[in-house]
């Protein structure tokens, strides 16, 4: 019995010496500056935690209410932070939205749905033909 | 369907953002919910109903201008093989009187009713009319189920089959949700009229507030006879046709 237990501590203390072992595996995301000297629209740190808090309240609040340009805006992030060689913010690891959720293991949805190419938004606001 | 009733949510907001009371007898008090929540910008309004005319006598056999246009606009396009899943949020029917043999031809889409019946069948909400009238789906929540299409009497809403990847920014589509005219929502609330208003060649197209005596469409609708499709339905539809 006491064989088990100490067997069972020793494996408790050892956990933590497992798991610094794994943190290191796991390439830390590359995030390339969208467009220095420009200012996103709250601090990075917040950003970060809150983005999803943020475009869920705003979705509902444009698509029911038809709040338009409103402070939070899914287009406006894909507007700065699309890649500058593929134009998007999805479809690759390097990718803005996709570098952060592939490695947080977080799936994302938003763009089964929403265009993650910027470069539409001009076109569509004057009504002019794509 | 009737909007919510808010008074126990408006009472749940006064009370805890300390908003402004007024003791009008012992026991009794008027709550008003702080203005810190009013929206800063203009939203969709509940004195505005939008609505469509649409003349038949010259709407032309064979135009398709008011489909491109709706497809260009929404970024639809036909990559799907089979012709019965193709999404379809306005298209061009012809009709043809029996016995006089009479022809014309008309734009159908989501009537954008003022009782939808794809509203009261929709098991999550995510099917919804704007203040303004606009029939919409919420496709956050929609679930795909596909009651709404049965429900429309119009067959007004198509559901999307196969993954999409040529959406236009400013309208969201995708794969597992049903979807629908939306009157160009995104070009509505910039001021604009809807794509297949601005791009008919025969200007058979009005579009404009129904609830404003002033508008085009109100005055149009003074004037000439109008029909709405299935009135014996009693949905008091947003699209009127004149000449059917």
């Amino acid at each position: 019995m006491s064989r088990a237990l100490n067997f069972l501590a020793l494996l408790l203390l050892a956990l933590p010496l497992f798991g610094a072992a794994h943190a290191g595996e796991a390439a830390k995301p590359a995030i390339i500056i969208a467009n220095p000297g420009t200012q996103c629209i709250a601090p990075p740190e917040e950003m970060r935690r809150n983005h999803m808090e943020m475009l869920k309240h705003q979705r509902d609040r444009t698509l029911r209410l038809g709040e338009r340009s409103a402070r939070v805006s899914l287009n406006g992030c894909i507007e700065c932070h699309a890649s500058k060689t593929s134009g998007a913010v999805t479809g690759s690891n390097e990718n803005f939205c996709q570098a952060c959720h592939a490695y947080a293991a977080v799936k994302l949805d938003c763009f089964d749905c929403h265009q993650p190419k910027a470069g539409h938004k001009a076109a569509v606001a004057s009504g002019e033909p794509q | 369907m009737t909007a919510p009733d808010n008074k126990r949510r408006n009472f749940l907001a006064a009370a805890g953002a300390g908003a402004a009371t007024l003791a009008i007898a012992p026991g009794i008090n008027l709550i008003r919910v702080s203005a810190a929540d009013e929206p800063q910008t203009k939203l969709a309004s509940g004195k505005v109903r939008w609505g469509m005319l649409v003349d038949t006598t010259k709407c032309a056999t064979g135009c398709d201008a008011c489909v491109s246009a709706c497809h260009q606009e929404n970024g639809i396009v036909e990559e799907v093989e089979d012709p019965r899943q193709r999404s379809q949020w306005l298209r061009k029917i012809d009709l043809v009187e029996q016995g006089t043999g009479r022809q014309h031809s008309l734009p159908m889409m989501c009537q954008h009713c003022a009782e939808p019946p794809c509203v009261d069948v929709c098991p999550t909400g995510a099917s919804f009319k704007r203040a303004d009238g606009i029939v919409l789906v919420d496709r956050h929540t929609c679930i795909g189920c596909r009651y709404c299409m049965m429900a429309c009497p119009y067959k007004a809403r198509s559901f999307v089959h196969e993954p999409l990847t040529t959406q236009n920014p400013e309208v969201p589509r995708g794969v597992g949700c049903v979807e629908g005219c939306t009157f160009c929502v995104q070009r509505i609330d910039r001021g604009k009229n809807p794509a297949c208003v601005d791009a008919c060649p025969e200007a058979a197209l009005v579009f404009g507030d129904l609830n404003d005596e002033n508008s085009a469409i109100a005055k149009k609708l003074k004037e000439v006879a109008s029909t709405q499709v299935r009135a014996d339905l009693k949905l008091d539809t947003g699209v009127r046709y004149q000449g059917i």
